[in-house]
């Protein structure tokens, strides 16, 4: 019986690591936004003692915390699982350096791609670069965990991988909450050999950075995270993160060997363990990581054989496996799921990126777009995106095709403001180096909207509210080199067409930036971007639906037909905002402001 | 402090986002807690702002390691919209309890080919499940004239299946609801607990 007491709260992994930074006195916070993650350092605010803010993409943040670390400072820098490629040149290369301070590098990984483009394992990356890799798998771990990394990060001199899932960054669960240790920030001491990387340099470090590993790894074996817990012997399951929860559950009386580090991997703990077992599991999710290297030593183990490497795993997933193997005798059936209509996202009502997706699906663009809420507009009705990859590639993309068809006209390319931040201007440059004749789009919403409504460099405000310096897109583009410069209202359908229509044709590069604020954050907002709601005029509408095409979701069918059977549309003046967009498709006017 | 509940009990929370589903489930699990139980919650909220499926997992007992609760072990499966019950019932298991907000989100996705909202979702509920409550959260809201207790009103109709006393859970609303709304939302909770008996 877990017992709650008044130090006892419900957290989310995401905040139990905040709470962790705080109670193991970190100094230094930073992050770039991204889902499963975002929470951490959104937790982190609210400890003073913490300095923490946004940095513009996760490099900037990786070196911001890697800075303060070699000052002494105990830091964290925390991102989704694809932000680290964005950092992976720090990442790998500080390995040769250290991390005298402390630093504790949060990727939080996305198995089945709840919110990610992609579902890759980073817990490869831990291994690439060689440095240990942390694995909470639930709140109160989360929590504790971030003490282990820290002291581990100080005492190795090394940057740790504390590597979280989506599923353990967003269950929450019950957390003791302790006090908060004070530590001194050292200060930075000057050392040529070490802080310099040149190749003399490095190479001597690298020798170093071996040696480190090996004694990370003799340090495994007897690290109280990597756990033991006897059971029936007729097998065993080696597990990690969520995977243990999942084993718990469907196997509770079996032999596990939990892994809260599993990198570099504690051979001889699991080599004794494989001995106690007459099987031997390895559950872990994604890819095979464990079981590779479990593989390799002549450990006999199965486990990507009866789990795929795709996708979350989850109890049911676990039993299903154990009983392929033969391992467990009976489960009960899993009941299917009933075929029902999906709800994919779509734009929020008032959402400034509708009238743009909606005119350049009209003016058959080739939409080379990015990742942020504007994404949306590639999908039916709007169709307006041919491309998407990873954030920045938009401009990339259209620079390429334009060399390509040796002609700019027709492709443009659509990023957001946080995303041209984060890693469009570069891109730009290449785009004006290069004289393409492109058109880009800057949807300048003012915020980082995907992932709840972050501050960036574009926004004006620091992370505890403040005011900030705020970047002005039309004078940064002017100052990359940009000439062709437009500003647009993407409310207003018949300037966007025309300017869009008019910079696709043109041969010129062209920059277009649209004006209107998000209409979902910063909360405090959503009234100022309220106008007066519209509504249908019944005796008007002739049921066309061409107002269906702009996909918003205060728009449905009303019960009204028109003489030809044709249903009629309503407006829910509820959460209609007012924009008036679909009131500039309607061919007849029957979409009308409520006065 | 004594146990309430001696078994475990999963409750699965769904609706489309912007509902309330969160805050219910996060005040759900803040009484359960507090009435002495270990308590895991898991959600996926990624797109929960721009109109997809929210669906929270909430299991309380003794011990509680998955934070997932199994296909088909659902003790209470409370619904905040039709469809979406249609869409979970698979959760519940043998014997368990749907409760059924009577609101109707029609997806924007409706409106275009090949797809439909289903006629009657309620019945396909029923189909699948023997105890379907259903209530109607936005009348009894509308009575209490605040259209925003809708998710208090079916927390108190979850409220009636668990062992959790009611000054434990007068404690949690008055913590979690806005200023000033703690009577109105106090009303809420009891309403809806009378309109989930079967
Ligand atoms: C490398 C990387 N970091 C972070 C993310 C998470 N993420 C997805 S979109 C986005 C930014 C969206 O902001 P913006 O470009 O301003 O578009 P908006 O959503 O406001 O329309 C972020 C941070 C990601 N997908 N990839």
């Amino acid at each position: 019986m877990k017992q709650t007491e008044s130090s006892d709260v419900i957290l989310s992994g995401n905040e139990a690591v905040a709470r962790g930074c705080w109670e193991y006195g970190l100094h230094v916070a930073c992050a770039y936004p991204g889902t499963p993650s975002t929470e951490i350092l959104e937790a982190i605010r609210q400890y003073p003692e913490i300095a923490a803010e946004w940095s513009p993409n996760e490099k900037v943040a990786f070196e911001v915390a890697m800075g303060a670390s070699f000052e002494g400072a105990r830091a964290l820098v925390a991102m989704k699982h694809v932000g680290l490629n964005v950092a992976a040149d720090p990442f790998m290369s500080v390995s040769l350096v250290g991390a005298p301070g402390g630093l504790v590098v949060v990727s939080a990984d996305d198995p089945g791609m709840h919110s990610s483009q992609n579902e890759q394992d980073n817990r490869y990356f831990a291994k690439f670069a060689g440095y240990p890799c942390i694995e909470p798998s639930d709140s109160r771990e989360s929590k504790d965990f971030v003490g282990v990394a820290l002291d581990i990060s100080i005492s190795f001199d090394v940057p740790v991988l504390f590597r979280m899932t989506t599923r353990v960054s967003h269950s929450k669960g019950i957390v003791r909450l302790g006090e908060r240790t004070a530590y001194p920030i050292k200060g930075f001491e000057r050392d040529f050999k070490k802080f310099v990387v040149l190749p003399s340099n490095a190479r001597v470090r690298h020798v170093w950075a071996n040696e480190r590993l090996a004694r990370l790894r003799a340090y495994a074996e007897t690290l109280a995270i990597n756990r033991v817990e006897p059971g029936d012997p007729s097998f065993g399951v080696i597990t990690d993160s969520v995977a243990y929860a999942y084993v718990k559950e469907i196997v509770p009386d079996a032999s596990i060997l939990k892994l809260g580090m599993s990198y570099p991997l504690p051979m001889e703990k699991i080599r004794t363990f494989a001995s106690s077992v007459k099987r031997l599991f390895i559950v872990e999710e994604l890819e095979p990581f464990i079981e590779e290297q479990v593989r390799a030593e002549g450990i006999p183990c199965e486990g990507k054989k009866y789990w795929s490497n795709l996708g979350e795993l989850n109890p049911d997933l676990v039993a299903k496996g154990l009983v392929q193997a033969g391992a467990v005798h009976s489960s009960r059936p899993v009941p299917e799921p009933e075929p029902v209509i999906p709800r994919p996202p779509v734009f929020c009502p008032g959402c400034p990126h509708r009238g743009v997706y909606y005119t350049l699906g009209k003016l058959k663009a080739t939409v080379t777009t990015d990742i942020g809420c504007y994404t949306l507009g590639a999908l039916p009705p709007l169709n307006a995106g041919d491309t998407c990859v990873e954030m920045g590639a938009s401009i990339g993309v259209a620079v390429g095709m334009a060399k390509a068809r040796k002609s700019g006209k027709g492709i443009v390319a659509t990023i957001g403001d946080s995303t041209f931040l984060h890693s469009g201007m570069t891109g730009l440059l290449a785009a004006v180096h290069e004289a393409s004749g492109i058109t880009i789009v800057i949807l300048d919403n003012r915020i980082t909207a995907m992932t709840g409504g972050q501050h960036h460099p574009g926004a004006g405000k620091k992370m505890g509210g403040g005011e900030a310096q705020r970047v002005e897109f039309a004078r940064l583009c002017q100052a990359l080199g940009v000439t062709r410069i437009k500003v647009i209202d993407p409310y207003d359908l018949e300037t966007t067409r025309n300017v869009l229509s008019g910079e696709m044709e043109n041969e010129e590069l062209s920059v277009v930036i649209t004006n209107r604020p998000c209409a979902l954050y910063p909360p405090e907002n959503r009234k100022k971007v309220r106008e007066k709601p519209f509504r249908v005029d019944l005796e008007k509408c002739i049921g066309c639906h061409s107002c269906f095409k702009v996909s918003c979701p205060a728009i449905s069918e009303s019960t009204e037909k028109t003489a030809k059977g044709l249903t009629k549309s309503r407006i829910d003046p509820v959460l209609c905002t007012g924009c008036s967009v679909c009131s500039q498709v309607c061919p007849v006017q029957a979409i009308v402001r409520i006065p | 402090m004594k146990p309430l509940i001696k078994d475990q009990k999963n409750i699965l929370i769904v609706g489309v986002g912007g509902q309330g589903v969160l805050l219910a489930s996060e005040m759900l699990a803040a009484a359960a807690a507090q009435a002495g139980y270990d308590v895991k919650q898991s959600e996926v909220h990624g797109m929960a702002q721009r109109g997809g499926v929210v669906s929270s997992h909430v299991r309380i007992g003794p011990s509680v390691q998955s934070p997932l609760i199994p296909a088909g072990q659902a003790d209470i499966l409370l619904c905040f919209e039709q469809a979406e019950a249609l869409r979970w019932v698979h959760f519940c298991r043998p014997g368990g309890t749907v409760i059924v907000n009577l609101q109707k989100l029609v997806p924007p996705i409706a409106l275009m080919k090949g797809h439909s909202y289903p006629e009657d979702p309620l019945a396909g509920v029923r189909r699948r499940a023997a105890r379907v409550i259903p209530v109607d959260a936005a009348k009894i809201a509308a009575s209490l004239e605040n259209s925003r207790v809708v998710n208090v009103v079916l927390l108190g109709a979850v409220s009636r299946h668990l062992d959790i006393p009611p000054a434990v859970w007068e404690k949690v609303i008055e913590k979690r609801v806005p200023p000033g709304t703690a009577p109105v939302n106090n009303q809420a909770f009891k309403k809806g607990r009378s309109a989930s008996s079967l």
